[in-house]
């Protein structure tokens, strides 16, 4: 027995480098725990947790960014996660969209009267495992993480209790994100026969030697389709995307704001991080099937976008047509021989971060308009709200207009981010593809702006929203124009990825 | 150090559109009087850099440079020489006029913030040095465009604003890919990531075929801009359906941003490339010329017909661009700001009989000469100079143009000298139908032009007699510039000026 414990040596622990994750634990600890054990808090007061969690949890990750660099670990826990501007960015990246989209969310239970620890337990663990995801170093551990990201979403999707919908959408979620999970699993064990490991820097060394076990490589290109099945899936690539519309439009819409930000930020940090790092020397072989990818993700996305009649629903393809356009940033990245691949991994980041912030506020206005009941979401509903309510439908303007690249707007910065990492590797072709979807995506968010300011209004309705989701919506607008008019606030950062 | 003039040129319309977007819904005449104050004082700004720019000088003055994200090479450049000096400040002119002189009927506050800020984006366009800071001008004036056909225009405004917005920004998604490429195409000849126009034009030596690929992503966004035959079709419908403050700026400034990005970032940038390009360009332009002029003639709607028009004589500037000679180029700037004042002064008129009578359509329309004659009166002025009557403004870009174009596209010219004919028969038919003959009922109360019209009018008058009688001093300062453009061509390509001896 004695003998059997000394075997067993924990792997030094850096604490402060897993604060990040630490807090969000702490905070949901405090919400499950204090929340269930103590009578009802004070209304919002939840809410008022869990944003200081997701604060604390940024600020931390703010901090760590000078310990980064020379004599510092690049990997944490025994190489089991990664510690690099990479890492930490699209950490933050996690950390203010869930702050963001607790604030909205805080709000909108108020509204439902449904206020309760448990949402704001299930959004920190969400994000927990959204940081697990980016960080991961090792395809088990990102397995963790996406499964701590899934379940939390699938409960978030079917928390409104009194909306048939919101279950049904979560049901459906449930299944398909289930098949999700077990391709990428298949993967990942696929990708451990060929190589030998799960870690991602040894599956990169051991395929630039260039000795696959086994003496096929067949395993290994099953292995590389099967993650991406699996990731396409979670980051709602064409053609793995038939559930997206339904879930967006089903869950309540503060969650489908946090699916649309944090889930799609880690899926796609760690689809990049897997097939840049860990399958860079077979760019060759997943770069023609991504660039497929892309083109289908941008074009059916935006085309299926314009002919939706539901705001959630537009928003849910416009969704994947702007995947397509990170997607365009990871064929980039993967262009190994030019000297400017980097271009492309900053330039899908930038992107993530700045479409994070977009989709909350977005989303976050959308729940206002959708009122009690969370079920105005429909195109009509937005009619006359620039009478009605100009400031609210001016942030929708500033919003819509931001995703839809127009210049002085953070989505115009996220647009030329990914254009330049594709014309820097030379693909023209995608790059004005990538526009001209985007020229497609523009008319949907012109029809909402249609809507609110061009149509006269039926009836003026009463919109009203708490404080909160106000902060968090002023908060997404701010940032929006402020990276429009300042890019160099976010590029300073990422440009060094 | 002095005052960054430029900067103010396209600031000043920035704040005023937002202290009056800041005020309170109910202080409309407050917005009015911000916008005023503001747009005014551009105008001053801009009339002010006429008068200090040297006369003679064929580089960049008031050159102002910062800045802006360096992470990407991107900097706050803007300058102005002879090309830019009179679109510019026509836009500080027309501005103004449109603010003071057209109503909107509706949402005066919001209708003149967008109009701040459209003057600011156009401002912008005209005079940025740096393609990334260009692009952004040039993209970002589609919005207040968009608001301002889209709310304040007639019955199919929703649908016109949507075609405008969509075709522009198809066009645009070419450049973009242009802009980023030429950067990066530059970068090894300049040694740097660079988007300063100045310094690629100068350092950069692309490859024949690269160099025309670019040239291409870049004249589609410009075709679609002025609009060359066949992306035309959005025009028509942006123009009739625009309120007449949007239709005289459209017309005014805004189709200019094409014909002038043109000269400035197709034929500075890519001078091998037009040279290659010429003979396509030039077909397209002198279709436009005749296909407009046909098309204008078969109008029923008196709006329509000036859209078409306009179609019409932006194929004249084109043509005189990619003839590739002093005179003719010198031509097409001279045409675009006379097509700018009279074509604006066109929309005006059209507006203020839409304002007595609620139709445009010319059947309905007759005799109005009888009941109003100083308003047929100062009509048929404008008119004559929108036809290119020697005397006024029209004739002299015209006519550069022309003479100018003959030494290198003589059949294009032969052809387009058809389009001149055309363009007496259109109107002039027009003409009579409005104005001449005895007035119906309905015609018989038209009211005769007000003193506030006539005085906005009046300015335009001034400047179509002006121009026309007197255009020597435009021409010597927009000549130097437009000689080292062409010095800069014949260096960077084996394209070789005819010798013409300019006439005595």
């Amino acid at each position: 027995m004695m003998l059997a414990a000394n075997m067993f040596v924990g792997p030094a622990i850096d604490w402060f480098k897993i604060s990040p994750l630490l807090v969000m634990l702490g905070g949901v600890l405090l919400l499950i725990l204090a929340g269930s054990l103590t009578p009802q808090w004070k209304q919002g007061t939840y809410g008022v947790v869990g944003a200081l969690t997701a604060a604390g949890s940024a600020v931390c990750t703010a901090m760590l960014w000078r310990d980064l660099g020379e004599g510092n670990p690049s990997s944490l826990l025994a190489n089991a996660l990664s510690f690099s501007k990479f890492s930490l960015f699209a950490t933050f990246s996690v950390a203010v969209a869930t702050l963001l989209a607790i604030l909205v969310t805080s709000g909108f239970l108020v509204r439902e009267g449904e206020d309760g620890p448990e949402v704001f337990a299930l959004i920190l663990s969400a994000a927990i495992g959204g940081m697990v995801m980016v960080q991961a170093n090792d395809l088990i551990v990102m397995f963790l993480g996406l499964e701590t990201l899934s379940l939390a979403f699938y409960l978030l999707t079917a928390s409104s209790r009194w909306r048939s919908a919101s279950g049904e959408a979560g049901l459906k979620y449930f299944v398909l994100g289930g098949f999700a999970s077990a391709f990428f699993l298949y993967g990942v064990a696929l990708v451990f026969g060929a190589t030998g490991s799960t870690n991602v820097e040894k599956i990169a060394a051991s395929l630039s030697k260039d000795t696959v076990l086994g003496g096929s490589s067949a395993m290994l290109l099953a292995g590389i389709a099967l993650l991406l099945v699996g990731f396409g899936f979670k980051v709602s690539l064409v053609p793995f995307h038939t559930w997206t519309a339904d879930v967006y439009q089903g869950a309540p819409t503060p969650v489908t704001a946090l699916m649309g930000s944090v889930g799609k930020t880690a899926a796609f940090v760690a689809l990049i991080r897997v097939f840049t790092v860990a399958l860079s020397s077979r760019s060759d072989d997943w770069r023609p099937v991504v660039v497929m990818l892309a083109v289908l993700t941008l074009v059916i996305g935006s085309v299926l976008a314009v002919v939706q009649t539901d705001v959630k629903r537009m928003l849910a393809y416009s969704s994947i047509s702007h995947a397509g356009f990170i997607l365009v940033g990871l064929v980039a990245a993967g262009h190994s021989a030019s000297a400017d691949a980097g271009l492309g991994t900053s330039g899908a980041l930038s992107y993530l971060f700045i479409y994070s912030i977009l989709v909350v506020g977005t989303l976050g206005i959308v729940s206002v308009v959708a009122g009690k009941g969370d079920n105005e979401t429909s195109l009509s509903a937005f009619k006359g709200l620039g009478k009605s309510n100009p400031v609210l439908a001016m942030g929708m303007t500033v919003l819509l207009l931001a995703q839809a690249g127009v210049p002085l707007t953070s989505g115009f910065v996220a647009k030329f981010g990914i254009i330049r990492a594709a014309v820097s590797t030379e693909s023209y072709a995608l790059a004005v593809v990538a526009m001209l979807a985007a020229v497609i995506a523009a008319f949907l968010y012109l029809r909402i702006m249609v809507s609110m300011w061009l149509s006269e209004g039926a009836a003026s309705r009463d919109v009203a929203a708490t404080f909160s989701v106000k902060a968090s919506i002023a908060l997404c607008v701010g940032a929006t124009l402020a990276l429009g008019f300042f890019p160099s606030l976010l590029l300073q950062f990422t440009n060094q990825l | 150090m002095s005052i960054p003039i430029l900067t103010l040129l396209v600031l000043v319309p920035l704040a005023g559109a937002i202290v009056a977007s800041l005020l309170a819904k109910s202080s409309e005449s407050m917005a009015k009087n911000v916008a005023l104050v503001s747009s005014i004082a551009t105008g001053l700004l801009s009339v002010w850099m006429l008068i200090k720019f040297p006369t003679g000088s064929a580089g960049f003055e008031f050159v102002s440079k910062h800045a802006w994200v360096s992470e990407w090479g991107i900097s706050w450049h803007l300058g102005v020489d002879g090309i830019s000096l009179f679109l510019v400040v026509l836009t500080g002119i027309l501005f103004p006029l449109v603010i003071v002189g057209i109503d909107p009927h509706h949402d005066h506050k919001q209708y003149l913030v967008w109009m701040l800020v459209l003057e600011s984006g156009v401002m912008g366009s005209f005079l940025s040095l740096d393609l990334f800071l260009f692009f952004v001008f040039f993209e970002i004036v589609l919005v207040p465009m968009y608001f301002l056909i889209g709310k304040w225009g007639y019955d199919q405004r929703v649908y016109a604003a949507t075609k405008f917005f969509i075709y522009t920004m198809a066009g645009s998604a070419f450049m973009l890919v242009g802009i980023v490429a030429t950067a990066f195409l530059a970068r090894r000849d300049i040694g740097h990531l660079s988007f300063d126009l100045i310094e690629i034009a100068e350092k950069s030596n692309f490859a024949a075929g690269t160099g025309r690929w670019l040239f291409v992503g870049f004249v589609i966004a410009f075709a679609v801009k002025v609009p060359l035959f066949p992306l035309h079709t959005w025009l028509p419908d942006a123009h009739t359906q625009a309120p007449t403050g949007g239709s005289v700026i459209l017309a005014g400034v805004l189709l200019k941003m094409g014909t002038y990005g043109m000269l400035r970032f197709g034929v500075y940038l890519f001078p091998e490339a037009a040279v290659w390009a010429k003979p396509v360009l030039l077909t397209l332009a002198v279709i436009g010329i005749i296909y407009g002029a046909i098309a204008a003639t078969m109008q029923k709607d008196l709006k329509r017909l000036v859209a078409y028009s306009s179609v019409a004589h932006l194929g004249f500037i084109v043509l005189g661009t990619f003839a590739l000679t002093n005179q003719a180029i010198t031509g097409g700037v001279m045409q675009m700001v006379n097509h700018g004042i009279s074509t604006g002064a066109l929309f005006l008129m059209v507006g203020m009989i839409y304002e007595r009578r609620h139709t445009r359509v010319i059947a309905e329309l007759k005799g109005i000469q009888a009941v109003a004659p100083i308003f047929a009166g100062f009509f048929t002025l404008i008119m004559l100079s929108s036809i290119g009557l020697p005397g006024l403004n029209g004739f002299v870009g015209e006519f550069l143009v022309l003479i100018g174009s003959f030494a290198t596209a003589r059949w294009w010219v032969v052809a387009a000298t058809t389009g001149v004919i055309l363009a007496a028969l259109y109107l002039l038919w027009a003409y009579q139908r409005v104005f001449h003959g005895e007035p119906e009922e309905a015609n018989k109360s038209f009211a005769e032009i007000t003193k506030r019209e006539a005085m906005l009018l009046s300015v335009f008058v001034a400047a179509i007699v002006f121009t026309g009688v007197y255009p020597k001093p435009m021409l010597n300062r927009i000549e130097p510039s437009v000689k080292s453009l062409l010095e800069h061509v014949e260096s960077h390509s084996n394209y070789k000026q005819p010798e013409i001896k300019a006439g005595e």
